[in-house]
């Protein structure tokens, strides 16, 4: 693109590729969250062997987005006694390093927001900042729910990022390379030359740990409707809960485009390459933790807890030792 | 001991899978809901809508009933109020005695209890079904209209007889 390159001198190539890629994220999560929303009751419904979404739009297709527009549309309170500042930080820091995760992540091979050597600890790096949101939301709201949903939440992704930074490094030590590109090049088209075949127990855990780091269900602790009424976003209203609810889909995304990358061979797909390949293994990823969601009751924290010490550090240690192993012995 | 906890942790995760199993058939079968208002639902005879009167097997018009009170006296609620008027039919003239007989004491006139109107304030009902069950007669049984609704409590007062007698014309 000649008249694109005059247009733009003097500035930085490096830099118009972020804004570029800024633009074309918010877009892609606004749409996915969307989609993700409808994607969620439609499975929802189903299971239950009811439609879903379908008396707005065509199959209910317009239903989240009256939904967004209701969320847009509602006041905002803030609760009497909360600290103004923190409680509404909160939802920005929540959504706000969602971009930042999304930036590495190559969704085919010239698709990607900045090719870096370490996409892999910015992800990790950044996916911490939302831990924080939420413990800032519950501090905040002056409200014995949302400090305990925070609370929660605070221990629960402590604990399960651990296992799911070992299962990551496991890949890392494998393919010897932090870059999610390098990684996906490695692997190749087919679904036995993806990693998953050679760190199948990384995936498993990768995936419980994603799960549980996203809060969603079975582990959706810090928002247990059933004890903690609606837990740390308990006193948002309108756009404030809407922020952390993109945020919780948004996050969602992030961990299955990283599944897909570390696991699935990314954008190399079977037969042809490209984006598609991408988006459909993400989506597959997708659909598996609603149907998750539908399928499981929440656990109790004490289960959780145990689950990770007792059961995901462990594995994920014993899996990290053998990966070192083996690529000393055969590499 | 080590390798029972692995045996356990096994069926564990293998119970997920069943469970998934389990949802995912559900999934892809067919659905169930009746799509109100372009579809309604046929299985009504075991739903309990308000109660109604039952008609005599040979006048559409009457109520079974024989004002005997006890649904009224058993309602918890006190949702029936029964109103009713006593008739006397003129007795019948007393037969001529036979030749050689003693006249016979002329009929009393009969007094017959008529229903005028059966109050059912449908607001007050929890429909616990103890009409129902008290009506020696069989009179009462449960409506099946699913579909009642309205805008005022006034709305839920009914008039038993004269929605019986309505059905009847129909
Ligand atoms: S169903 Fe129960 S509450 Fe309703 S009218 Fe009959 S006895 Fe009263
Ligand atoms: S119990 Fe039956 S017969 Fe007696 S008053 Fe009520 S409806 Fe009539």
């Amino acid at each position: 693109m000649p008249d694109m390159n005059t247009l733009l001198a003097g500035i930085p190539a490096e830099l118009t590729r972020l804004v570029l890629a800024l633009i074309g994220l918010m877009a892609f999560i606004g749409l996915n969250g969307l989609a993700l929303v409808w994607v969620e009751r439609k499975v929802a419904g189903h299971v239950q062997r009811r439609p879903g979404p379908y008396e707005v739009g065509p199959f209910g297709l317009i239903q989240p987005i009256v939904d967004a527009v209701k969320l847009v549309g509602k006041q905002l309170a803030t609760p009497a006694g909360a600290d103004k500042f923190l409680f509404w930080l909160a939802p920005l820091l929540s959504f706000l390093p969602i971009f930042l995760l999304f930036i590495p992540i190559p969704f085919s091979e010239n698709l990607v927001g900045l090719n870096t050597n370490l996409g892999v600890l910015l992800i990790l790096a950044f996916a911490g900042l939302n831990v924080l949101a939420l413990c800032l939301a519950g501090w905040g709201q002056n409200n014995k729910w949302g400090l305990l949903g925070a609370g929660r939440a605070v221990a629960q992704s402590v604990a399960y990022e651990i296992p799911l930074l070992l299962a990551v490094l496991a890949v890392s030590f494998q393919t010897g390379s932090l870059s999610l590109a390098e990684i996906t090049a490695k692997q190749g088209a087919w679904p036995w030359q993806w990693n998953i075949v050679v760190q199948p127990l990384a995936f498993f855990l990768y995936f419980i740990c994603a799960v549980a780091e996203t809060n969603r269900a079975p582990f959706d602790l810090p928002e247990a409707e059933s004890e903690l009424t609606a837990g740390f976003h308990t006193e948002y209203s309108g756009m404030g809960f809407g922020l952390f609810f993109l945020a919780e889909y948004a996050n969602m995304i992030v961990v299955c485009s990283v599944a897909t990358v570390l696991f699935l061979g990314g954008w190399q797909g079977p037969v042809e390459p490209g984006w598609w390949w991408f988006l459909i293994k993400m989506y597959a990823l997708l659909v598996v933790i609603i149907w998750f969601r539908w399928t499981y009751p929440r656990v109790r924290f004490d289960q959780l807890l145990n689950l990770n010490w007792k059961w995901l550090l462990p594995l994920s240690m014993v899996n990290l030792l053998a990966t070192a192993f083996a690529v000393k012995l055969f590499a | 001991m080590i390798s029972q906890t692995f045996k356990e942790a096994v069926s564990a995760v293998w119970s997920m899978v069943v469970g998934l199993k389990v949802t995912g058939r559900n999934f892809l079968q067919p659905q169930i809901t009746v799509h109100y208002p372009r579809q309604v639902v046929t299985n009504l005879d075991t739903y309990r809508g308000h109660i109604e009167l039952v008609a005599k097997d040979e006048d559409p018009f009457k109520a079974k009933c024989i004002l005997c009170g006890q649904c009224e006296n058993n309602c918890p609620s006190g949702c029936i109020t029964i109103e009713s008027v006593t008739r006397e039919t003129p007795a019948p003239p007393a037969p001529e005695p036979a030749p050689g007989e003693e006249a016979k004491p002329a009929p009393k006139p009969k007094k017959v209890k008529e229903l005028t109107q059966f109050m059912l304030d449908y607001n007050l009902c929890s429909l616990c079904g103890l009409c129902v069950q008290h009506c020696p007669v069989d009179s009462l049984r449960f409506s099946t209209d699913v579909y009642l609704a309205g805008f005022s409590r006034g709305e839920f007062e009914f008039e038993l007889l004269e929605m019986l007698q309505k059905r009847g014309k129909k």
